[in-house]
């Protein structure tokens, strides 16, 4: 299940971002080059720019990001990496939801959120040959280069 | 018999009885389990088609190979650093939480409340792209759907005082948690104020 596409625009310049609705996270640090792609659309990302569900981020050489999901999962990638968010659901009375993110290639920290607090079951971070279960807690995740 | 010849079978022998030795598979991933801020660690399991690994604490590492295979292995800080450094360092500040109480079933904040206003400034102004989100949460006198509405209305209050402060409402967003998240445990229809709060999460 994919969340439903959230409409968003990126105000001139130097300005905020402004949602049509709540992303699923908000990237807080970039440095060098980094991408956030969604579906035909490419965009350099930039501090508050919002990151929804089927995103996929693109790290260059020389590229660094953090992006804190609204649950409040801290992800961030080194250089040479694509890290997408297959699935985000998160209920902020309930704390229920679905976290889904796959690393295909290079390096992310993660520390979990709250709804791997409330139901580990549904947090799942995957790599190429691998799925992670997780329970509460922080890991890094390295995929190689020769790795698709 | 010729003296080398012993020798040459024995020779002949060894390169028998060894096995072609198959070049050593790399490791195409690498998870590695950190500890958490306080110190404690949780748990990732990494399962992959040859098997599974289970991480359960600081710097417990599986490595996964392309036939499927997972194996468990040791790190260390120093190893962590210099292969996830940058992605460790590109980590988003930590959310900070604000705690906020309430007379009883009056949206009245405390003195002390608003002398929390200014700290959450301070943290606004120090974080990247800093976004509030303001939940309210309630003991456990009444139906959840009561302290659901209950706990929404308190937030919405905190979030009128906040921008009556100055801070920008584009930045807030309210959630309601009702009782579902008591600072102190009781029973039910229990009268605990500590736990009639509203929290204030800077991130």
């Amino acid at each position: 299940m994919r969340a439903t596409v959230l409409v968003w625009t990126l105000a001139a310049a130097g300005a905020a971002p402004v949602y049509a609705a709540q992303p699923a996270g908000v990237v807080k640090i970039v440095k060098g080059s980094v991408a956030v792609e969604r579906a035909q659309e490419k965009h350099a990302a930039v501090p508050g720019l919002g990151v929804q569900a089927g995103d996929r981020v693109v790290t260059g050489r020389d590229g660094q990001v953090g992006i804190t999901l609204r649950d409040n999962t801290l992800l961030s990638a080194g250089p040479n990496s694509t890290v997408v968010l297959d699935e985000f659901e998160f209920d902020s009375t309930t704390h229920a939801g679905v976290v889904d993110a796959s690393v295909r290639r290079g390096t992310l920290s993660v520390v979990s959120g709250k709804i791997a607090r409330q139901s580990p079951e549904t947090v799942r971070f995957r790599t190429p040959n691998a799925m992670l279960g997780v329970r509460g807690t922080s890991f890094v995740i390295e995929v190689g280069a020769e790795a698709p | 018999m010729h003296p080398a010849i012993p020798i040459l079978l024995m020779g002949a022998l060894v390169a028998l009885l060894e096995e072609p030795q198959p070049l050593p598979e790399t490791a195409r991933e690498r998870v590695v389990l950190l500890p958490d801020a306080d110190g404690r660690t949780g748990e990732v399991k990494v399962t992959a088609a040859g098997g599974a690994v289970t991480l359960a604490k600081a710097y417990a590492g599986a490595d996964v190979f392309a036939s499927g295979k997972v194996q468990a292995r040791d790190d260390t800080l120093a190893s962590i650093q210099q292969r996830f450094g940058p992605a460790l360092e590109a980590r988003p500040p930590q959310p900070v939480s604000f705690t906020l109480y309430f007379v009883f079933d009056q949206d009245e904040l405390t003195p002390e409340s608003l002398a929390q206003f200014d700290r959450i400034k301070r943290e606004l102004a120090a974080r990247p792209a800093p976004e509030i989100v303001v939940i309210g949460h309630t003991d456990r006198v009444g139906a959840v759907a009561y302290n659901d509405a209950l706990a929404l209305k308190r937030a919405e209050t905190v979030r009128t005082a906040l921008v009556a402060a100055g801070i920008d409402a584009a930045l807030i967003e309210i959630a309601g948690r009702g009782e579902r998240e008591p600072a102190i445990a009781t029973g039910d229809e229990v009268d605990e104020p500590r736990n009639r709060r509203v929290e204030i999460v800077v991130r």
